[in-house]
């Protein structure tokens, strides 16, 4: 299977890319790692005429401890970010949920930055990124903005970036975390989740995300609703399919994605004790 | 476009499309039909190579990505008629049936180990977990693996698994 012919422009720098972005307009599309976008392209899903690589913008690779929250480069790949110690030890969710991943040949490719700027409902770390009520900052041609997660997906496949923005950074809470857990079922490592569930707890916030449940990650706000007014584990997970539109496929019809919703979430509750 | 690639320490130039996936482009372009190409979606593992030193679904990424960069693939592990001590293993343990995925089997367990020179048997099934095996034949590849794992880090440890 091989792509749609398209131009292919290597960026040098961030400013690069987006005057790339501003002269192709929403004929270009940004290349990262690659492994959300070329999969789709080959598939004939997406056929964008322009590829702006930014892959070798290497100064978009870090991960730093900012004070009160952890700064991600968009470009670090999901490799880094499982072994990376200032992750590991501030916010471990986001560590090992990247180890989750595809598999080693995938991490080794995908970045951060690609996996939530393609915005699939189905990947695990736009979940995990809305669990820990991080934010994103987008560069533009009029300078740079950012963006909070419950603000960034906005459809299936669809974010708040405009067509001349690039991701640039990540920003996560430093969370004096208590509890966390990511549950994940899927057959095969390689798949997307069939459901998954992001859990933190810690003092003065308490997130959960569902994975794979409608057209965008989503905030399961009724099960933290209901573990704050002192409800088990089972009882708050009953309430895991509230606002959900999960859709029926190959894998799973609806009412098999609800009822692992609610197994997943209540187990994700027990592992974080958040109930 | 011109794409340059240091292939198994070898500097190599051709013409392809921006389109070009590397795998194609080291099968056709380069004559290194060593590396598979078995579901082309990024799932299998057949087409694992070394990018930088480190295991690459090369079904997924695009030559003109590579560009500049160092591949291993299948081709440069041995050393003449010296196979590498991963393919030995593979041999002695039997890690291989029709041989579709071995090449990709290896290639990953090479990185795997470049990664974790003393893996358990879990951290074996859960490194390869990107490579498939319709013969089902996964219990000798991981003993190939550990058996591997054992005699590098017994006799040469800390002198890298990557050719």
């Amino acid at each position: 299977m091989i792509p749609a012919a398209f131009d292919y422009q290597r960026a040098d720098s961030a400013e690069a890319a987006i005057a790339l972005l501003t002269e192709h307009g929403d004929e270009a599309k940004l290349l990262a790692g690659g492994h959300s976008l070329l999969p789709m392209m080959k598939l004939r899903l997406a056929v964008p005429s322009v590829l702006v690589d930014v892959g070798r913008l290497d100064d978009l690779r870090y991960v730093r401890d900012a004070g009160d929250h952890v700064a991600i480069g968009a470009l670090t790949r999901h490799c880094d970010l499982q072994t990376d110690p200032v992750l590991t030890e501030s916010v471990p969710l986001l560590a090992h949920a990247a180890g989750e991943v595809g598999d080693p040949q995938v991490r080794h490719r995908g970045t951060i930055g690609g996996s939530l700027a393609h915005a699939d409902p189905a990947s695990d770390l736009p979940a995990v990124l809305l669990a820990l009520g991080g934010s994103l900052v987008a560069e533009g041609p009029d300078g740079e903005r950012e963006i909070a997660a419950t603000d960034f997906f906005t459809g299936f496949l669809e974010s708040a970036l405009e067509p001349d923005e690039l991701l640039t950074e990540i920003r996560v809470p430093k969370l004096a975390t208590e509890g966390w857990s990511f549950q994940k079922f899927n057959r095969r490592a390689q798949d997307w989740a069939i459901v998954g569930v992001a859990a933190v707890r810690s003092a003065g916030h308490t997130g959960v995300a569902l994975v794979n449940m409608g057209s965008t990650p989503l905030l399961a706000a009724g099960v933290v609703e209901a573990v704050g007014s002192g409800a088990s584990a089972a009882e708050a997970a009953e309430r895991a399919t509230e606002g959900t539109e999960p859709q029926a496929d190959i894998n799973a019809s609806v009412e098999y994605r609800e009822h692992l919703a609610r197994v997943l979430v209540r187990r994700a509750l027990q592992e974080s004790g958040l109930a | 476009m011109q794409i340059t690639l240091r292939v198994n320490g070898v500097q190599r130039t051709a013409e392809a499309e921006p389109r070009t996936l590397l795998v194609y482009f080291l099968r056709e372009q380069l004559g290194l039909t060593g590396t598979n190409i078995g579901c082309d979606t990024s799932s299998c593992g057949a087409c694992t190579v070394h990018v930088d030193g480190e295991s690459v679904k090369s079904c997924t990424m695009l030559a003109a990505q590579a560009d500049g960069l160092s591949i291993t693939t299948i081709e440069g592990l041995a050393d003449g008629e010296q196979l590498h001590p991963m393919q030995r293993a593979f041999q002695e343990n039997h890690g291989l049936q029709c041989g579709y995925c071995t090449p990709g089997m290896v290639m990953a367990a090479v990185s795997l180990l470049d990664e974790n020179p003393t893996p358990t048997e879990q951290e074996v099934r859960l490194g390869l977990e990107g490579n498939l095996c319709r013969c089902t034949g996964y219990h000798n590849i991981v003993k190939a693996v550990l058996a591997c794992a054992a005699e590098q880090s017994g006799s040469t440890a800390g002198s890298g698994a990557s050719a």
